[in-house]
């Protein structure tokens, strides 16, 4: 925790906007430079940032360590889930356009914002993972 | 003289410099800083060379998860370098051998920017005009039809989730094992199993 009031205050400002920025580059790979990779480190450091200038147990409180697990799974799920959905709905794995039959090209595009969802989801709790074990904080 | 010509000769060198310093220096958590200021530093190389996804990337990973990684293994050891400068001879002599074979294979690589690459005739129109899919292939009215209804102008996206969906989804699955691997590694002991070990 620091006991600097600047760094702080500062730190307590820039969260929320580190956090929007993440899910923009999320939400905008498909448009812009990012992607899930991308936006799931920008995430992480949003959190980082939290228990490096709070105490890590607040951090904890905000985003349980269970809840990071979880997403960890989830994300890697989320990919392979679209993929085998797209084998259910009579496609290739991960043939996107067969999601929507009315629409394939609309139906490519949801299907790459799902699958960088899922990148997103597990490298954002990869990266917090790793940062927690290594400085010992979440039990 | 070409001001992008010095800006990359600049730039190359900052690296270089940067790169050795953070070698050289016995402080560690000056190390660090040095090795975040050269991920910072690639960052702005490849924006230099048009490749905004990987600087993105760099800019994230290199100069910012990365950093925050080995600053938190430096808390738990010391800050300074044990073991002395002493110069490991054979080492030395195979990275040389090794550098120049490789800096021989840049000689035969086609010059930045060439539009006859190799990398550039192949597949790469395929995939910057995105007619490689079955969407494009549907088209019955003869109009040409992109691969995606322009919904995904980055053609970096388009290339790592759908033409090459397979790669990333195993990607995805390394990162996740790695996470999963940390999380067995480091979980603390259970109660029980402490007992056990004391006895």
């Amino acid at each position: 925790m620091s006991e600097s009031v600047v760094l702080r205050t500062v730190g307590g400002m820039l969260f929320p906007y580190i956090l929007v920025y993440g899910l923009y580059v999320q939400m905008h790979g498909e448009i812009g430079p990012g992607g899930g990779f991308q936006a799931g480190i920008l995430i992480a450091a949003a959190f980082i940032l939290h228990s490096l200038l709070f105490s890590p147990q607040g951090t904890d409180r905000l985003l349980p360590s269970r809840l990071v697990d979880i997403a960890m799974c989830s994300g890697v799920l989320l990919y392979i889930g679209t993929g085998v959905l797209c084998l259910l709905m009579g496609g290739y794995f991960l043939d996107y356009s067969v999601l929507i039959p009315s629409d394939p090209a609309y139906a490519e595009a949801l299907g790459m914002t799902l699958v960088e969802i899922g990148v997103g989801l597990t490298v954002a709790s990869v990266i917090l993972t790793m940062v927690r074990k290594i400085r010992g904080e979440a039990t | 003289m070409d001001p992008v010509l010095l800006l990359d000769v600049i730039l190359l060198l900052l690296a270089v410099t940067t790169a050795i310093t953070a070698m050289a220096i016995r402080d560690l958590l000056g190390s660090v800083m040095l090795m975040g200021i050269y991920g910072l530093l690639m960052a702005v190389i490849w924006a230099d060379l048009f490749a905004m996804d990987v600087s993105f990337t760099e800019a994230s990973v290199g100069a910012g998860a990365a950093t925050i990684l080995l600053l938190s293994a430096l808390t738990r050891t010391g800050t300074r370098e044990r073991t002395g400068g002493d110069h490991h001879l054979p080492a030395l002599v195979v990275v040389l051998i090794t550098g120049s074979v490789l800096i021989h294979g840049t000689s035969q690589m086609p010059a930045f920017g060439d539009p006859q690459a190799p990398a550039h005739i192949h597949v790469a129109p395929h995939y910057l005009s995105q007619d490689i899919g079955k969407v494009s292939q549907k088209s019955s009215d003869g109009a040409t039809r992109r691969d995606f209804g322009d919904h995904v102008p980055n053609t970096v996206t388009a290339v790592l989730t759908a033409y090459r969906g397979y790669d990333t989804m195993f990607e995805t699955v390394v990162i996740f094992s790695a996470g999963v691997c940390l999380v067995l590694l480091l979980r603390p002991r259970s109660p029980l199993r402490r007992e056990q070990a004391d006895e």
